[in-house]
């Protein structure tokens, strides 16, 4: 992290409680600097939908501030709005207005002059060129979700949301997605998005935040996260049964599997050091033979199921 | 001020009724025309006069009374009620436009029709009758305040209602009731005691009174009182619609 850049947006002490008393958000404490793609996981009702709107100002935070650009997005509403885009996670539409003129509606609606050009690029850069004179209702889902982007984008907003982007759409489509994800990141659009596909976080994110309950668990960079909660797996195929692991080689906590053919052995893989090459000469010592090896190496999905298993 | 938010509320309202231009043009057309033939021509040629004038006069501003305060509420109701039933709300809450301007947007957009209809009503009535407008500023300070007053009512209505039913009981219930006992067809002189004066309780007779008044120079009660009856139910709707926004009432969870 960058600290002598100021975060683009800054969430401190945030609670949600919903009229019924119950807390959906539970004191977030949250710094995101300009230009990032932010990753938030979490199980379904973990709150990150109640986070965004927050933000947005589609829902009214019970207590705490959020900050956008240094805009209070209350007091100073106007700004935060203008600057911020936002993809639902439901696909809701207009019906009977066409492509083109629920686009021109968006950019009206968040204060900028009418731009045909710029919201032809939109459209073009989302495939719905073609389609811009079409009626809403007449497009299929995955077209649907092309426009409610084409929408969040239409007023050139330098901070987006993306709520379940990859929800219900095809390859094409996702990888459409990720390209203009990048591309925004170019220009320097922060981004921050909810998936429950892990992958996706993990190819696009440079931070990736865990959710579960209300309260954020984990916000780490990526490449960090893998490297420090990712555990690595050597896999032993051994040539010969063994009903035991060898008391000399306790150290190691080796794993037997159960019909005594396979060895395992846990290390991490950020250290210098793994202790690979002291097994192998305990295994020749030991007069333990293989045939094959291999390592394997925990994906985020593992990471995220044990967090989320820790936390609740 | 968020000029531009304000223009696309109002261009996407106005956009709604051309795609139902037979409907909004046709339909007044059509009713006034039944309320001529049935009220002006078939029943009034036997009451011959009210209040000094002819039946099918006397019934215009009534008229155009009852189709301002239906349609303005209509239009403005379900132009708020609707983006909440499909979802499409989240846009404009997560917009950078203030209470003010959505609701100059929305009202603006619903006032704009019913005032075009009430011009479409005026026109139509001219084929029926000889109109006379004795004071036409006046009589478009009526229709203007009527329809801006009743699209807020029509506002706060909408945001009020989360379903289908309660959005059409008010209208249903409420506002067709009044403006029938309001005096919209007869004048309350013509009711028995004590409904001539239960009548004057009535909030529609003071509008009707006033906007009848701007054409044919007779009244119920004073044009200034009606005057001010509709300036302080105008002032009323804008003060409960800037409580809703203020506390995201219905809106913002
Ligand atoms: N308007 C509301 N009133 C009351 N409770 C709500 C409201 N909206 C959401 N909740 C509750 O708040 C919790 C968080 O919901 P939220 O939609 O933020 O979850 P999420 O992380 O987005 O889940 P998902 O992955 O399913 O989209 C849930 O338990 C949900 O039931
Ligand atoms: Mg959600």
């Amino acid at each position: 992290m960058n600290s002598d850049e100021k975060p683009i947006l800054r969430i401190k002490g945030l609670n949600k409680f919903y009229s019924g008393g119950f807390q959906a958000l539970k004191d977030i404490n949250l710094d995101i600097n300009k230009g990032e793609i932010v990753a938030l996981l979490g199980p379904n009702g973990a709150g990150k939908t109640t986070l965004i709107s927050v933000v947005c100002g589609i829902v009214n935070p019970s207590s705490g501030t959020v900050t956008v650009d240094g805009n209070d997005i209350i007091k100073d509403f106007r700004k935060t709005r203008s600057i911020i885009g936002l993809v639902p996670q439901e696909l809701t539409t207009d019906s009977f207005e066409t492509v083109f003129s629920t686009l021109a509606f968006s950019r009206g609606l968040f204060g900028k002059p009418p731009s045909p050009t710029y919201i032809e690029k939109v459209l073009r850069s989302l495939s719905l060129w073609d389609k811009k004179d079409d009626m809403i209702m007449t497009l299929s889902g995955g077209m649907k979700r092309r426009v409610l982007i084409a929408k969040a984008l239409s007023h050139e907003p330098t901070v987006l949301f993306l709520d379940e982007p990859t929800a219900g759409v095809d390859v094409n489509l996702r990888k459409d997605m990720w390209e203009i994800v990048r591309e925004l990141k170019a220009e320097g659009v922060t981004i921050i998005l909810t998936t429950h596909y892990i992958e996706e976080a993990e190819e696009i994110a440079d931070r990736v935040g865990v959710i579960n309950n209300g309260e954020i668990i984990l916000m780490e960079d990526k490449d960090k996260l893998m490297a420090k909660l990712g555990k690595k797996q050597l896999i032993l195929d051994l040539c010969d049964q063994l009903s035991a692991v060898p008391q000399s080689m306790a150290d190691y906590k080796l794993e037997l599997s159960d019909n005594g053919m396979q060895l395992v052995y846990t290390f991490t893989a950020q250290g210098d050091r793994t202790g690979i090459t002291a097994l192998m000469d305990d295994l020749k010592l030991a007069g333990i033979a293989f045939r094959d090896l291999n390592t394997t190496q925990s994906s985020l999905e593992e990471i995220f199921v044990n967090l989320v298993e820790e936390s609740s | 001020m968020n000029i531009y938010g304000i223009m696309a509320i109002y261009k996407f309202e106005m956009a709604r009724t051309k795609r139902t231009l037979v409907q909004s043009i046709v339909a007044p057309v059509i009713t006034t025309s039944l309320y001529f033939i049935v009220f002006g021509a078939a029943i009034g040629s036997r009451i011959d006069q009210v209040s000094g004038i002819s039946y099918g006069a006397f019934i215009v501003p009534g008229l155009i009374m009852l189709n301002l305060l239906t349609h303005s509420i209509s239009n403005a109701s379900f132009g708020i009620y609707f983006p909440k039933f499909v979802g499409t709300v989240y846009e404009m809450l997560s917009a950078p436009v203030s209470t003010l301007e959505v609701v100059l947007g929305y009202v603006g957009a619903a006032a704009s029709k019913a005032v075009i209809l009430g011009i479409i009503i005026l026109i139509t009535a001219n084929f029926f009758i000889d109109l006379q407008i004795a004071h036409p500023v006046m009589m478009m300070v009526f229709i203007l305040l009527t329809a801006i007053s009743f699209s807020l009512f029509g506002f706060i209505l909408g945001i009020w209602a989360d379903n289908f039913e309660k959005l059409s009981i008010v209208p249903m219930l409420l506002v067709t009731p009044l403006v029938f006992l309001g005096g919209s067809f007869y004048s309350t002189d013509m009711l028995p005691q004590p409904w001539q004066t239960i009548s004057h309780f009535n909030p529609v007779l003071y509008l009707v009174s006033g906007l009848r008044w701007s054409f044919y120079e007779i009244s119920e009660v004073s044009v200034m009182l009606s005057l001010a009856s509709i300036l302080i139910f105008m002032f009323a709707c804008l003060g409960v619609v800037y409580y809703l926004f203020k506390t995201g009432y219905k809106l913002r969870s």
